[in-house]
């Protein structure tokens, strides 16, 4: 069985990054396992710009963005299987692939680095009543057939739910001569980002219904219509606000999944909010020498931040092959202190789930989402019962993903602490 | 032949008329099979609880108990013969209280009656032994070890490979517009054209009644009784092991829990009478239904993981059993099946194929073929075959739907099987790519090349199923 140091798990923006970035931290021996024809993953679909800001300072399209980490692998000479699916990973880090060249194929990592990504929640998940006639796209799928394969999916279009990438479809779709009629989102606020609902809706005045569902889908063999009302607070569709949209598509853009079947398959626990592993401050599962990170890891809002994360994860992975190998030379680490973070008081979740206060970075940062719209919020930081820092936020909403950056240093007074707890606050 | 088309004409691509299709290739008769859709299986037969009955249901001396209990038995060889999913994981049907024992006894003497092997009434407790998740209200079951799951598309599809490699002819997107006596035989009249044979096999499912009526004295009325359904994730797949049934009310066997043959677990159905013979809407009310019937039976189901639902349309006639046999002159029916439908068929189909070759005095074949190979499942083959098979075949190696992770060689051949694949469904019902978690969002359009290349036809052309889905609208024009 031939043996790799660091094998990553999917070639899109976080597998990409955390190989330039674990090839930057000394990793040798590092190849990169894609199922599909290309590297790049979703961003070779999002040719809209927007990408980038923070990464490189300007505005990209997604696949520009994700040619410049291309282009580091390529530099380094990273290689690349493409066409490879894995198929199984087990706990002892034995990676099966199949491909049409190699067949069947088992290898050995030291380390890996998961980089599947998420997939979108399908019609199904939803329950809408109705038919199932074609016309019905997940917004993803969308984007694919119109982006890159250059075909229409639509003249009259609803979409239902305000995710990103419905809300980017809103604009395509208007772009390429179809009539978006109306975007439903089901929660009293949109699940995506601001400057998507300014730049993709208001610009071409597509109307967003809040508080909005498809209650029934008509139509036999293509959809000609679906049926939309209002919901209460209970999210029920409230009788008699019923409203019927006469349309032959419906894009839905519900939510996306983390892609984990091989990580549960290992073993790893999970994180039922986040539906990604539980990881520590290096990005690494309870499956040692197994690191996540971008959108299987929790869902991103800016691919940027995807980056970011997958560096940290790269980086992780090169150190812990590293240590595995100067083990017995070099003096162990510190014994370390792991204490859990906590998400409380409309946080929903934080990633990392734990932070060793004594082996961290210099800097952490935990990311986290909320779980409903808050104007003029404080978001606290307390070590144990300690209120440690309070910063003043404008808005505060589910779309948008936010962090802390914690300091090795502002442990310091605090050695024994056992739980960090990061909520929001009104005072 | 005297100057006839066919010796026999069947009408319905379902699964009993595959049956009947498949086992009157045994016989030297030409025969043809007419289906209005594109595709085998695209009617009650693709959307149902996809289970193999043990046979306690159905009153003593009925039809319906005669062809469940044959076909029953019948369903484990032809498993193998044909290839086809299909697994005894015995079922259950609980009763909630002292009241309704009496219920739960008749359908044990039914069963005695009937010849169903190895019944038990149990005690809730001993049930709840087998099946943890048995609601703690369930104060009696009966257990049927010989009860069973099915893949009914598999079933259905490997008859009609079956059939056709054994010299049947299927004639697809043909739309049977009337059956007329002609010359000792009939005449069919199609969307394509007049067939003459000696001989038609009515089963056309919920319009069976239609053409019975067009022939027979003696008039038959078929309602279409809509169920709906939910289908869980896998990960809810071993929810239940058994299939779980509440004791039978006015509309059939009510609403049961079941794992499938592939690993997932199903809800349903509800049972509506509709006016409409195409009325497969789903409805929230119904769906609604489903939720609060089954919560009653299996405790902490886990809703949120429905991956989809959808509904089918059970041909229910007023006589309230199948109607099988030589209704008129050379005319047989295989009329009013709804369940125990799926059960029944191989039985319905031996019996009729056995009466029709006695009537026409026709010999076995020498050459009859009976055993069918499936498409490899790829993903469930050990790995030293699998690489192998890869070697041979590379598209074997290449995934297309990630979820159940099926390659393209298995949707290669799909299409290129006889009857094949034809559209988006038509793949998705023989090899299940996008019939996982995420409903064919990332192979889809994957899926869609492949048609296109292996039918030669363009991408705006495929279709989700049948005239009027395509999935694509082309440029300019209507959509």
């Amino acid at each position: 069985m031939k043996t790799h140091d660091i094998v990553i798990i999917g070639g899109g923006p976080a597998g990409l990054a955390a190989a330039a970035a674990a090839r930057k931290a000394g990793a040798e021996d590092i190849l990169i396992l894609e199922r599909d024809q290309m590297l790049g993953g979703i961003l070779n679909q999002c040719i809209h710009n927007g990408f980038g800001l923070h990464t490189f300072k300007e505005e990209l399209t997604g696949p520009e963005y994700a040619s410049r980490f291309i282009r580091m692998v390529e530099e380094e000479q990273i290689p690349c299987r493409l066409n490879a699916m894995v198929v199984s990973i087990t706990k002892d880090k034995e990676i099966t692939y199949v491909s049409r060249e190699e067949g069947l194929v088992t290898i050995q990592a030291k380390a890996i680095v998961l980089a599947m990504g998420c997939r979108e929640r399908p019609r199904g998940a939803l329950n809408i009543p109705g038919y199932r006639p074609a016309g019905i796209f997940s917004a993803g799928t969308a984007q694919r057939l119109v982006n890159m394969e250059g075909y229409h999916v639509g003249r009259e279009v609803v979409i239902l739910g305000s995710g990103d990438i419905g809300l980017i479809m809103a604009r395509r779709m208007t772009l390429e001569g179809a009539k978006v009629k109306v975007v439903a989102e089901l929660m009293p606020y949109s699940g995506g980002l601001k400057r998507n609902i300014v730049q993709c809706l208001d610009d071409y005045g597509i109307p967003l219904k809040l508080s909005h569902t498809v209650v029934e889908i008509h139509g036999r063999r293509r959809v000609e219509g679906v049926t939309l009302a209002q919901v209460g607070p209970d999210r029920k569709p409230i009788p008699g606000t019923e409203e019927y949209y006469s349309c032959d598509t419906l894009l839905l853009s519900v939510g996306l999944i983390p892609e984990n079947e091989l990580t549960r398959g290992m073993g790893a626990s999970m994180n039922p909010v986040t539906s990604g592993p539980r990881v520590n401050d290096r990005l690494e599962t309870d499956v040692e020498g197994v690191f996540a990170c971008g959108n299987v890891l929790h869902v991103h809002d800016l691919v940027d931040f995807v980056s970011e994360e997958a560096a940290l994860a790269g980086e992780s992975a090169a150190a812990f092959v590293k240590a595995q190998e100067e083990a017995g030379k070099a003096a162990a680490e510190p014994e370390g202190h792991a204490v859990c973070l906590q998400a409380e008081n409309g946080v929903r979740y934080t990633v990392p789930q734990t932070l060793d206060i004594r082996n961290m970075r210099d800097t952490v940062t935990v990311r986290f989402r909320v779980g409903d719209v808050f104007k003029d919020r404080y978001v606290a930081v307390y070590y144990d019962d300690q209120l440690i820092s309070r910063r003043k936020k404008k808005v505060l909403a589910p779309g948008e993903m936010e962090q802390v950056v914690l300091k090795k240093e502002s442990f310091l007074p605090y050695p024994d602490v056992k739980k960090i707890t990061i909520r929001t606050e009104v005072e | 032949m005297n100057g006839m088309d066919y010796d026999v004409i069947v009408l319905g691509g379902g699964v009993t008329g595959c049956a009947a299709a498949r086992e009157l290739a045994r016989y030297q008769l030409k025969c043809c099979l007419m289906e209005r859709e594109e595709d085998v299986c695209s009617g009650t037969s693709k959307a149902n609880s996809a289970i193999v009955h043990a046979g306690y249901d159905a009153v003593p001396g009925s039809r319906k108990a005669r062809f469940n209990v044959e076909g029953n038995a019948m369903m484990g060889p032809l498993s193998e013969e044909l290839d086809f999913e299909f697994q005894r994981n015995g079922s259950m049907v609980l009763c909630f209280s002292k009241d309704e024992e009496g219920g739960l006894q008749t359908l044990y003497e039914r069963g005695q009656a009937n010849g169903v092997p190895d019944l038990r009434i149990l005690t809730g407790d001993e049930a709840r032994e087998r099946e943890p998740n048995l609601s703690d209200q369930v104060t009696a079951a009966l257990l049927a070890p010989s009860g069973g799951i099915v893949c009914p598309f598999g079933l259905t599809i490997a008859l009609a490979e079956n059939a056709c490699e054994n010299g049947v002819e299927f004639l697809l997107n043909t739309e049977v517009q009337a059956v007329e006596p002609a010359d000792g035989g009939y005449r069919v009249r199609t969307s394509r054209g007049d067939y003459t044979a000696r001989f038609v096999v009515n089963a056309a499912g919920v319009y069976a009644d239609v053409f019975h009526n067009m022939v027979c004295e003696d008039k038959i009325h078929i309602t279409a009784r809509k169920g709906d359904y939910c289908l869980l994730d896998k990960e809810a797949g071993g929810h239940v092991s058994h299939t779980i049934f509440q004791l039978p009310g006015k509309y059939g066997k009510g609403v049961l829990v079941s794992p499938t043959v592939h690993g997932n677990l199903l809800l349903g159905p509800t049972a509506v009478d509709v006016e409409d013979k195409e009325g497969t809407a789903t409805t929230a009310a119904e769906l609604a239904d489903v939720t609060a019937k089954t919560a009653m039976s299996v405790k902490n189901i886990p809703y949120n993981k429905v991956i989809t639902s959808f509904s089918g349309l059970r041909a229910h006639e007023d006589g309230d059993d199948f109607i099988i046999g030589e209704s008129a002159e050379g005319f047989f029916d295989a009329a009013g099946i709804e369940s125990p439908g799926l059960s029944s068929a191989p039985a319905i189909g031996a019996y009729l194929a056995e009466q029709i070759a006695a009537k026409a005095g026709a010999e076995k074949k020498p050459d009859f073929q009976p055993v069918r190979k499936g498409i490899p499942r790829v993903s469930q083959m050990d790995p030293e075959a699998r690489a192998a098979l890869i070697r041979q075949r590379p598209e074997y190696g290449t995934i297309i739907c990630r979820c159940e992770n099926i390659s393209e060689g298995e949707i290669v051949d799909a299409i290129r099987r006889r009857p094949g694949a034809v559209s988006l469904d038509g793949v998705k019902r023989r090899v299940r790519q996008g019939m996982g978690r995420c409903q064919a969002g990332f192979c889809m359009p994957r899926t869609m090349e492949i048609l296109s290349r292996e039918l030669g036809i363009p991408m705006e052309e495929i279709r989700k199923n049948g005239p009027g889905s395509e999935i694509l609208v082309k440029e300019g024009g209507e959509a």
